[in-house]
């Protein structure tokens, strides 16, 4: 039995910092995903301005309430607006920006396709 | 006929890339919250400087025509630049009331600061460790919000107020 007690303290003791690390790292995530809005080009996980610390603040404390990052994103967007955020959310008006990069992969593809064909159709003649 | 295909994609990249650069060109870089006149503020609750018994939230903003809330402290300059349109605003329009929002400050010196300026506000909150800054959007001091009664942000000043946007904000509340 005193065994059983020790083995599940041990347990729930090396559960406590995996737990927090977890947590860390979720942060550290998000800051870094968040623009300092009074820095030069700075994420809130870059910058030590006043800004960052209180914007480090409301995210600690957001996350402590249960709000997921999502939820932690869109509540800063309707505060500060989009550019809060360096990876933008998917609109209408960013439609092109999450589409274009597939198309040109897709054409840049195609090109490489095209000429290849085309040197071997050389070769061949 | 493979090859013209090739040139037209080309071409049509290299059109659609200088468009992206005449168009990037003739976007405002500087950054600013003003996007978000029209929307609502937030919940929030707001602790009386002096006493921490006493607060507001946004249902006592709804009693009033108009709000300006404003963020000050004691150690920002162009704070004390724009106090005078604040005392103006406060002693000569009965439409408005002032929230002041004292920001990231020492209480004494938020108190010696209003005792020797001049007190323009119908409450003073305090917001010692910045976090009701982030309810209203707001990034750095000084910052007014006029809202009107149905909380809905009508202005925003980012920096002190000037002649200028004294005049605006009593344009807005005619």
């Amino acid at each position: 039995m005193k065994l059983k007690i020790f083995f599940s303290i041990i347990f729930f003791l090396s559960l406590t910092p995996l737990h927090s690390n977890n947590n860390k790292t979720e942060l550290l995530e998000i800051y870094k995903n968040l623009r300092c809005l009074v820095c030069q080009g700075q994420s809130i996980a870059d910058s030590n301005s006043d800004f960052a610390a209180t914007v480090k603040l409301v995210v600690q404390d957001q996350i402590n309430t249960g709000k997921t990052k999502d939820e932690i994103y869109s509540f800063l967007i309707s505060k500060y607006g989009e550019w809060i955020v360096y990876q933008p959310t998917f609109s209408k008006s960013n439609l092109l920006l999450w589409i274009l990069p597939y198309f040109i992969f897709i054409a840049g593809g195609l090109i490489i396709l095209m000429i290849t064909r085309k040197s071997k159709n050389n070769k061949t003649n | 006929m493979k090859i013209s295909i090739l040139k037209i994609i080309i071409f049509s990249l290299i059109i659609f890339a200088l468009f992206v650069f005449w168009r990037g060109l003739k976007i405002n870089n500087n950054y600013d919250t003003k996007s978000l006149i029209g929307s609502k503020i937030s919940n929030f609750r707001l602790i009386e400087i002096n006493n921490i018994d006493q607060y507001i939230s946004e249902q006592d903003l709804k009693k009033n025509k108009y709000t300006l809330i404003n963020f000050f402290a004691s150690w920002c300059a162009p704070c004390r630049a724009e106090h005078k349109y604040l005392l103006n605003l406060s002693n000569e329009n009965k439409k408005i009331k002032i929230i002041g929002i004292n920001f990231k400050d020492k209480k004494v010196n938020a108190i010696n600061f209003l005792k020797d300026l001049g007190n323009p506000y119908d409450f003073v909150g305090r917001d010692a460790d910045g976090k009701i800054s982030v309810l209203f959007g707001a990034y750095g001091i000084p910052e007014s919000i006029l809202v009107n009664n149905q909380l809905t942000i009508i202005k925003k000043i980012i920096g002190p107020i000037d002649q200028t946007q004294y005049n605006e904000v009593l344009k807005l509340m005619q």
